[in-house]
């Protein structure tokens, strides 16, 4: 047994996770527990208890609710990919989940746990960002929701205080004007992305509108680039990449150095910029 | 709410087992340790290598990212179980075969995985293939004979219904 002991207690309702996080200083949340336990197998974390939240019923469901799709904290990844709704609904999600982890960590780790542990190279952050959408949050004081640009605040830093538990995600449903791209460099598929990059534009005859570039893998929390949204909005490609230069400083990490990064988020724009232009089927 | 403390009962290839167990165990460990069930083997231990895979209500898990004490009331299935099933023969046969395995460490994890993906039926691509299985590390063969093999198995199935 690698981890330092800690107690257990399973949470029944979000009021009662609520309640046990308040009661403890250092309790975490265990969802899908693919990032977390790794930590406590490292002993990065030593928790004194971990609230276990994966048997609150109604936070495993994908709704489609007027111009919305909501999805429950306790998706799974794998649940999400066999989505009609996410399938029809939430293309880019659709097209991101594929290059998260591999598929039995699909099969435990959930939406909101990637999003609420909030690693700078995690694709879902950048999804979120991307989409414009929002995280409903549970807390002490009741129920909350946050736009994705003020959620994300730092390195796994996230608005979401010690007593607040992440409920449901909200994103817009896909409009059929709406074009999005993705696309990540990783060293073997499945791995965090040394650079990664979700995108989303709407239509307009033959040029675009409302671009968001949200990179991950790039900085603390994932970034919008937005004079390279300006010039792809002009069909100015080139021009995009090398707008990078003034939106992005990746710092140098175990991975590769800030320069090799900028440079595949060029390549990345180049891509993704190409999904963009492309009428779905 | 004891550190020391933790009852579970749950199913494991079939068999109910119930046990006493500290919190921090990890799924693997109690298939390995208590239950002396050590075909899941122990590698990163961070959910990295694959090794550790094992079945959990139904679809496969890191049994190194699961608590033993999230398993209460679970069906576990290890590659001891599913081998006495019969459902992996071919797959066996075939790996064996094609020299899909050489020290044998990353093979219960490498089985279980393909299974699951040839679960989904018809004949996956070799890029698919890889994909799939890119989450299990295999130190020996360089993978090309294990893409081998699982191929070769898909299509026997998908002609054999």
């Amino acid at each position: 047994m690698k981890p330092a002991p800690f107690a257990y207690a399973k949470a029944r309702t979000l009021k009662d996770a609520v309640a046990l996080l308040r009661k403890s200083k250092d309790a975490r949340l265990l969802a899908g527990g693919q990032s977390l336990i790794a930590t406590l197998n490292m002993r990065l974390s030593s928790p004194s208890l971990l609230i276990d939240i994966n048997g609150i019923k109604g936070l495993d469901r994908i709704v489609k609710k007027g111009a919305e799709v909501e999805i429950g904290a306790l998706v799974r990844h794998a649940q999400a990919l066999q989505s009609d709704v996410i399938a029809k609904h939430a293309p880019l999600i659709a097209r991101a989940i594929p290059h998260i982890g591999h598929p039995a960590i699909r099969n435990r780790g959930t939406i909101g746990g990637s999003i609420a542990f909030a690693d700078p190279a995690a694709e879902l952050p950048a999804c979120l960002v991307a989409l414009d959408g929002e995280v409903v949050i549970e807390g002490p004081r009741g129920e909350r929701t946050v736009k994705a640009a003020n959620f994300f605040k730092g390195l796994f830093e996230t608005a979401l205080g010690a007593n607040d538990v992440l409920k449901t995600i909200r994103i817009p449903a896909a409009a059929r004007d709406d074009r999005f791209g993705f696309a990540e460099l990783a060293r073997r598929h499945g791995d965090y992305a040394l650079v990664g990059l979700a995108a989303a534009a709407r239509a307009k005859g033959d040029t675009l509108s409302d671009v968001r570039l949200a990179y991950f893998g790039v900085g603390e929390t994932p970034v919008r680039a937005r004079k390279a949204e300006a010039a792809i909005a002009r069909g100015a490609v080139d021009e995009a990449v090398t707008a990078l230069a003034g939106d992005l400083d990746p710092p140098d990490d175990i991975q590769e150095s800030g320069k090799v990064k900028l440079h595949l988020a060029g390549v990345l724009l180049r891509r993704v910029a190409q999904q963009l232009a492309e009428k779905p089927a | 709410m004891s550190v020391e403390a933790h009852d579970i009962t749950l199913t494991v290839n079939g068999e109910t087992v119930a046990e006493t167990i500290e919190p921090r165990m990890t799924l693997v460990d109690f298939l390995r340790d208590t239950l002396g069930l050590t075909g899941s083997h122990v590698g990163c231990e961070h959910g990295v290598c694959g090794a550790c895979t094992v079945r959990v209500n139904g679809v496969i898990v890191r049994g190194c990212l699961m608590l033993a004490a999230q398993c209460d009331g679970a069906k576990v299935e290890t590659i001891e179980g599913i081998s006495d099933s019969g459902q992996l023969a071919d797959l066996q046969t075939a790996f064996e075969r094609r020299n899909a395995l050489q020290c044998g460490f990353c093979t219960p994890g490498m089985l279980l995985t393909a299974q699951e993906l040839l679960a989904t039926g018809g004949v996956p691509s070799r890029d698919t293939i890889r994909e799939h299985i890119s989450g299990n590390y295999c130190r020996c063969t360089g993978y090309h004979a294990i893409v081998d093999a699982i191929e070769s198995v898909a299509q026997d199935r998908a002609r054999t219904g």
